[in-house]
């Protein structure tokens, strides 16, 4: 029962207060880049959760059984400060490998993530995922759910952004707004309204 | 062992892996790719322009090989590019006639006036919400530039209170005839003599004229100076058939309000 209410916790902490692209500011690119239309903005969200899931399940046991120092422990080795380049190499041969498996296997999904899949690869929340479960030590199946969490988080953020956007085109805006500009302005106050939900999952859940 | 040579091997370990998981699954898992499809992508325009009404080069490229999609219409690459696609593919090219944008309306700020000031958003869609536009015509161009907003090649501009195309620019896809809330603009063949009656109103004669000076009054003067029946009049409109019409002009002098014009001299 504890466990559950810590994983809940974990899950609900990702979405609403540790967004990552709302309270920790990863991820910005395609959050700016793909949430003109509500389709592509789901279909986006869901292919980096898909991604995000995957990727912490190949990474923790390599960082753990590999290069922790914890576990090079009495020996003279400490290869921590690797972590960042063998997780983009993972992450970047398990997107490959995912599309060979979904084009093979998958058609209808492949069609419809179409783009984003490889987009991917060099997504930051992926690599930011998989490299704050470490800092924060979860362990597996905390990771995994952090991670699900993460990706639901990111859908929440693109869903949400995608309805203020097409309310911010629709806007009379000063000339020297228009665009880019007045979009960073409501994200700004879109992430700034997530700030609202600050302890709230520490509340109902008591942990 | 020394850390770096550690570093290095275990990193390259890793990459080996992966690369030796992934040669296996290109092998294991390959999808036969029709090279014809990078051929026909590579020779297509390139601009994404959806003229074709496929997703972008790349997806109609997919849809010729794959789903037998017609190889003329791509219209920023036109005939030659029609051409090229035809034999790679091994069929016939139908003929591909260059379309271009027409606005249908003449009503620039000399010929007509507004029924009412409008403050609101600065678009042809919201004007055209508020009692069917600003214009005392409400048939012709509302001339707030959804149009020029909509078009990829920037050959479409507010002039004088009207949508004008630059036919130099002009591709012909459609996106500000798909953009334009009143169905001004038509997407027609383009020909160096054929005209076209650049007006929609169906008003009677006499409503027309105090709408707007430059509107088709439907008077039957160029059906009555036309050898080749190419001209009708209907709901007070006249329309010049494009194929019937032999392109001799007779109809553009004989125009008592200077409708008809040849859209590619204007």
């Amino acid at each position: 029962m504890e466990m559950a209410l810590k994983l809940a916790s974990i899950f609900f902490t990702m979405i609403l207060v540790d967004n990552y692209v709302l309270a920790k500011f990863l991820g910005i690119c395609p959050f700016l880049g793909v949430s003109k239309k509500l389709d592509s903005a789901v279909g986006m969200s869901l292919a980096v959760t898909f991604v995000m899931v995957m990727a912490t399940a190949a990474t923790w046991p390599i960082y753990t059984f590999v290069l922790s120092p914890a576990y090079a422990a009495g020996t003279s080795r400490d290869l921590g400060y690797l972590q960042t380049i063998v997780f983009i190499l993972i992450i970047a041969i398990l997107v490959q490998l995912l599309e060979n498996f979904l084009k093979k296997f998958v058609p209808a999904l492949y069609k419809a993530l179409g783009v984003y899949l490889p987009l991917i690869t060099t997504n930051c929340t992926i690599l930011g995922v998989t490299i704050l479960n470490l800092d924060n030590g979860y362990n597996f199946v905390e990771s995994i759910v952090c991670a699900a969490g993460a990706g639901i988080g990111f859908l929440v953020a693109m869903v949400l952004f995608s309805g203020v956007r097409r309310r911010v085109e629709q806007a009379i805006t000063p000339k020297c707004f228009e665009g880019l500009p007045i979009t960073l302005v409501a994200a700004a106050v879109t992430s700034l309204s997530f700030m609202g939900f600050g302890g709230i999952v520490d509340a109902i859940f008591k942990v | 062992m020394d850390p770096i040579i550690l570093a290095i091997v275990i990193v390259t370990v890793i990459g080996l892996i992966g690369a030796v998981i992934l040669v296996a699954a290109s092998i294991f898992m390959y999808v036969p790719v029709d090279e014809r499809v990078e051929k026909i992508t590579a020779v297509l325009a390139g601009a994404n322009c959806g003229a074709c009404g496929c997703a972008g080069c790349a997806d109609y490229a997919k849809s010729i090989v794959e789903e037998g999609n017609a190889v003329n219409k791509c219209t920023p690459g036109g005939a030659a590019c029609a051409a090229k696609i035809a034999e790679i593919m091994g069929v016939e090219a139908g003929a591909s006639v260059p379309m271009k944008a027409v606005v249908m309306c003449s009503g620039t700020c000399n010929q007509t006036s507004k029924r009412y000031e409008f403050q609101g958003l600065q678009s042809c869609q919201a004007v055209k919400g508020l009692y069917g536009g600003d214009g005392m015509c409400k048939y012709g161009c509302l001339g707030y530039g959804d149009c020029t907003r909509a078009c990829a090649f920037d050959s479409i501009h507010i002039v004088d209170g009207i949508a004008k195309v630059d036919y130099a620019k002009c591709v012909g896809c459609g996106a500000c005839a798909a953009a334009c809330p009143n169905a001004v603009i038509s997407i027609i063949p383009e020909h160096k003599r054929k005209p076209v009656v650049q007006c929609l109103n169906k008003d009677k004669g006499a409503d027309t004229r105090k709408a707007c000076t430059a509107g088709c009054i439907g008077c039957m003067k160029c059906t009555k100076v036309c050898h080749f029946d190419a001209i009708t009049v209907e709901n007070n409109l006249a329309h010049i058939d494009q194929d019937k019409c032999k392109g001799c002009q007779l109809c553009v002098k004989e125009c008592p309000v200077g409708i008809i014009h040849v859209p590619a001299n204007s």
